[in-house]
């Protein structure tokens, strides 16, 4: 069994706890307006690697994992390839390495639910606080990625929500109380993120002729980071119960 | 005798003969918990600070040299006393009779200095020049003996930055001797070793030695009567925290007084003048903040120490470093860590006084350290960038507990070792030159024996190292030859006095060689081996340049095809090397490690096979090529972790520049992270890691408006360095630079 894979990044210290090897999956079927990674959406390019070339590349890294780093893949949609993942995430296990898997949470609950039963940590990128917006911005569905929150949740896989902040667009209090509700349905649910806006990819836009949907907004500051985060968190801690909010984070 | 000095001490072999690591491991207190102790600047410590930084912003407006005394040639007695402000300084003690003055020390060479001199608008005085007209230079005396061979080596670059017109520095004094036993002790041992040796058939070395212990001698009494002008006497043990301090500290002086040497490392110790600190502490005659306040103080006049140099000089080693390299932490041999209070106190002057290039404050790493130290250094790392890091698992084994860095990476037992310091050879020109029969690929000059070029019009991995064997024993030969004749000449003419007493009589001498251009030879024979590579020649037949297709892995990808490369030219070279006996027994050591020299060896080396352009800088150190990583920043520190430190005890030199937001989220998670990244690394027998937490904006931002970063610190290959002491040549080298971003 062989994965198409875009890139691969040895030190990744912003997706998943500690240090994290992360693989790039080739492949996604949505198109949000804010990717930073549109040479990530085309399913046939990238390079094929097997789970064997793979997990020789990643045990040299192995020293840096400490007590909470691992491994995580990331995207492109990497559920595309779930059987890929799912083998790979096998024998991450094997080695007692961690694995995180970043997803929009779209595609076949079956696949996922294989790779989650091997899943120790998923970051899911929850992308606007509704449907129109899904659509409009992601041409995705919300509803499928709210079913794949829920298996999660019944499979009891720790979870980490993110949500990117877009000023004028989705940093607005009601929205980030929106996201932060639906959030704390979770029982699964560890932390929320929210990750601030960045305009770096826009050379990868012009370079591939593709045009930039958000090239007329700004990036987002820190300060509304760390302000809308205290918002999420002071939420959170009253709606969720005491002895839950205790291993909550909002960062 | 010692009754007040030595009093609540434990006992121990220290007591009976010189011994400072015996009296340390049975006297510190391990400090295991975290940075909360620590205190602020006091006033006086602020106001002393003021004056210090106001000097300091003179000394940059009038082009980098505040004031140099031309009449006067620097030595231990030379000066009158100088102060930054007597009434209210705690530590005392200037190179010369004011505060960033310079001297003159014309014993490396008059030349050299007569041109540092004018480079500044002074013109060095008739009264020198007439002195040392009936005075032999080191420099002199190498010219005397250097055969064409190594002259012209010399001059097309193939070997750059040898210290026969400057003194050779990287010698380590024990300072510390000075401040457990008083002068008088150490001149007592030092009459019986005399005695001794003098028993001996008086052959060379003999009598060599014996005129060394003559010397050592007499200034360890110069070192008394300098104290002595400013109002101490050091001939006794020091009594108390604050004199332990003075008198290490006038050791020092004395040293950077008697030589300027290339780098002139302080050593360590914060841990050994922990254990006066806890004893005040513990009597309660100092406080805390009287404690960091001394701390504060010295520091203080550490960065103040200088030297005259020469702009070339300043080409190779930019900046005006003068490393003074303090090793902290590390592990004894009985399991204890060596991290002490004080190993927080002197890297908390980094906060209390600012970000500084000065002192090279060298974190010696274990595994074994504290978390909550741990978590300290890497705090320190993401604030200020201005500390370096290097393996103590590594080195401990072979150097015991009580090793100091000189310089920037090189590992030296404290009073028992010594080195002869030796530049660098350019090993990317060795392989144009064996592919050019000789010739330099610049001139066109013939520079190395003749042999026949290479012939045909592709590069073949199997035809070109025949080649590089040839060039490699002519060139080890002729390096090995020069460095012994410029350390005979050294020893002879500017022997180091007053570092020497502080040594053992007996030392342990290393001569230690070094490498540049190690990752374009790696990726220059990778492409050869993977890739297409064809020649162009000029119309003489010299091979300028190079056409490359195809791809070939690169340094700084964990890709063993090019990092087995890398090792097996460190080794041959290394082999080669030994095959010359080095000068006074010494034992080969050998080092992968440019300072900023990477710039001008790039810019003297032509077009390379690896699609590097003639002129262009070199990585620095061991580090790989700038954006030839493809596998990110952790790829890049496994392929430098892979080279042999068994073959490079001199040290193998890696910086890495790192965007704080790539290393997580929040500040707490950027030290844990950078933390698991320094475990990782080490773990696998790296040996060192300059750390830059750093944006390239505000390098960029930096570089247009000096004016708003003052005090902006970076590590460069093995040192800390204040950015606008750069050239704007270098600031831009090291802009273009890999820094590790997220994806």
């Amino acid at each position: 069994m062989k994965g198409r894979i875009h890139s691969l990044q040895s030190l990744g210290a912003v997706d998943g706890p500690g240090i994290r090897y992360v693989i790039f999956m080739q492949g996604c079927t949505l198109r949000c307006a804010y990717c930073h990674n549109p040479d990530t959406w085309a399913v046939t390019s990238g390079e094929e690697y097997s789970v064997d070339e793979l997990l020789t590349k990643i045990l040299r890294y192995k020293p840096y994992f400490a007590v909470n780093g691992g491994v995580t893949v990331s995207g492109g949609e990497p559920l595309l390839q779930w059987p890929f993942i799912a083998e790979l995430f096998r024998r991450l296990h094997e080695e007692g390495i961690h694995t995180c898997l970043d997803t929009a949470g779209v595609g076949d609950l079956d696949g996922a639910r294989e790779v989650l039963l091997l899943t120790d940590l998923v970051l899911c990128d929850l992308k606007f606080s509704d449907e129109a917006a899904y659509l409009h911005y992601c041409q995705g569905d919300m509803n499928t990625v709210i079913s794949f929150l829920k298996l999660t949740e019944s499979l009891g896989v720790p979870l980490w929500i993110r949500h990117v902040v877009v000023p004028k667009l989705t940093d607005s209090k009601e929205n980030i109380l929106t996201i932060s509700s639906i959030a704390a349905q979770f029982s699964n649910l560890q932390k929320l993120q929210l990750l601030p806006f960045k305009k770096i990819c826009i050379n990868k836009y012009n370079a591939m002729g593709l045009h930039f949907p958000l090239s007329d907004y700004d990036e987002c500051p820190d300060s509304s980071i760390e302000k809308l985060s205290k918002l999420a968190e002071d939420y959170l801690a009253t709606v969720i119960k005491a002895e839950r909010s205790k291993t909550m984070t909002v960062l | 005798m010692n009754n007040q000095a030595w009093e609540n001490f434990n006992s121990g072999n220290w007591q009976e003969e010189i011994d400072v690591r015996n009296f340390i491991l049975t006297n510190y207190t391990p400090y295991e918990g975290n940075e909360e102790f620590l205190s602020v600047p006091t006033e006086r410590t602020k106001m002393l600070l003021k004056k210090l930084n106001h000097l300091l912003e003179l000394e940059k407006e009038f082009g980098g040299v505040l004031d140099i005394d031309t009449q006067t040639v620097s030595s231990l007695k030379n000066y009158s006393p100088g102060y930054l402000n007597k009434e209210i300084e705690i530590i005392v003690g200037l190179q010369t009779d004011r505060p960033l003055k310079r001297g003159v020390n014309p014993f490396g060479g008059v030349n050299m200095t007569r041109k540092a001199c004018e480079a500044y608008g002074y013109k060095l005085s008739d009264k020198i020049e007439n002195e040392f007209r009936y005075r032999t230079t080191h420099n002199e005396g190498v010219f005397r003996v250097y055969n064409d061979q190594i002259k012209a080596a010399r001059h097309s670059g193939i070997i750059t930055g040898l210290p026969d017109a400057y003194g050779r520095g990287r010698i380590i004094g024990d300072y510390r001797r000075v401040a457990l036993y008083g002068v008088d002790k150490l001149i007592a041992e030092k009459e019986k070793d005399k005695a001794l040796v003098g028993e001996r058939n008086m052959d060379a070395d003999n009598i060599r030695l014996l005129e060394e212990l003559y010397q050592q001698i007499t200034f360890l009494g110069y070192l008394k009567d300098m104290a002595f002008t400013y109002g101490y006497d050091i001939s006794k043990p020091a009594l108390t925290a604050r004199e332990a301090v003075q008198w290490l500290y006038f050791a020092y002086l004395a040293a950077i007084k008697e030589q300027n040497g290339a780098a002139m490392s302080l050593g360590r110790v914060s841990t050994f003048l922990d254990i006066y600190f806890e004893r005040d502490l513990k009597a309660g005659v100092i406080t805390e903040q009287q404690a960091q306040e001394i701390f504060d103080d010295f520091v203080m006049k550490l960065r103040m120490a200088r030297q005259l140099r020469t702009p070339g000089y300043n080409e190779l080693f930019a900046g005006d470093p003068m490393w003074i390299t303090e090793a902290i932490g590390g592990m004894a041999e009985d399991g204890r860590t060596l991290v002490t209070k004080s190993s927080f106190r002197i890297l908390h002057t980094l906060y209390n006084l600012g970000p500084s290039a000065e002192p090279n404050l060298t974190i010696l790493w274990s595994s074994q350290l504290p978390q909550s130290f741990k978590r300290y250094v890497a705090k320190v790392s993401c604030d200020t960038a201005a500390i370096q890091y290097e393996n103590d698992d590594l080195m401990r084994p072979e150097f015991g507990d009580d090793y100091a860095i000189a310089c920037c990476v090189s590992a030296m037992k404290i009073g028992k070792d010594m080195q002869f310091f030796g530049a660098r050879a350019n090993l990317a020109k060795l392989l144009l030159m064996s592919l050019n029969g000789g010739r330099d690929e610049i001139s066109g000059q013939q520079v190395a024996p003749l042999h026949t070029p290479y012939e045909g019009e592709y590069l073949e991995y199997d035809r070109v190292l025949p080649l590089i064997n040839i060039y490699r024993e002519w060139l080890a030969k002729t390096y090995v030859n020069a460095m012994n004749i410029i350390h005979y000449m050294h020893d002879k003419y500017a022997y180091e006095k007053t570092q020497m007493a502080l040594h053992d009589t007996t030392v342990h001498r290393f001569m230690a060689f070094g490498i540049a251009g190690m990752s374009v030879l790696a990726d220059s024979l990778s492409a050869i081996k993977y890739a297409k590579v064809k020649c162009i020649r000029d119309e003489t037949g010299l091979i300028r340049d190079f056409e490359i297709s195809g791809e070939y892995p690169a340094f700084g990808n964990d890709d063993d095809r090019v990092d087995d490369i890398a090792k097996e030219q460190i080794s041959l070279f290394f082999e080669e090397l030994k095959k010359t006996p080095a000068y006074k027994n010494a034992e080969h050591t050998l080092s992968i490690l440019t300072i900023t020299s990477n710039v001008v060896y790039g810019r003297m080396t032509g077009t390379t096979p690896d699609g590097r352009k003639a002129g262009e800088p070199f990585a620095p150190g061991a580090n790989p090529m700038h954006n030839r990583e493809k596998n990110g920043a952790l790829a890049s520190l496994n392929s430098v972790a892979k080279l042999p430190y068994n073959l490079c005890k001199d040290g193998i030199s890696n910086t890495f520049t790192i965007v704080p937001q790539a290393l997580g989220h929040n500040k707490e998670e950027q030290y844990t992270n950078l933390t698991a990244i320094l475990d990782g690394y080490f773990m696998q027998k790296a040996h060192h890691i300059n750390v830059n937490v750093l944006n390239k904006e505000t390098l960029m931002d930096a570089y247009n408006n000096p004016d708003k970063y003052p005090n902006l610190t970076i590590r460069v290959s093995g040192y800390a360095v204040n950015f606008h002491r750069l050239s704007k040549k270098q600031q831009l080298e090291v802009i273009s630079r890999t820094f590790h971003e997220a994806l």
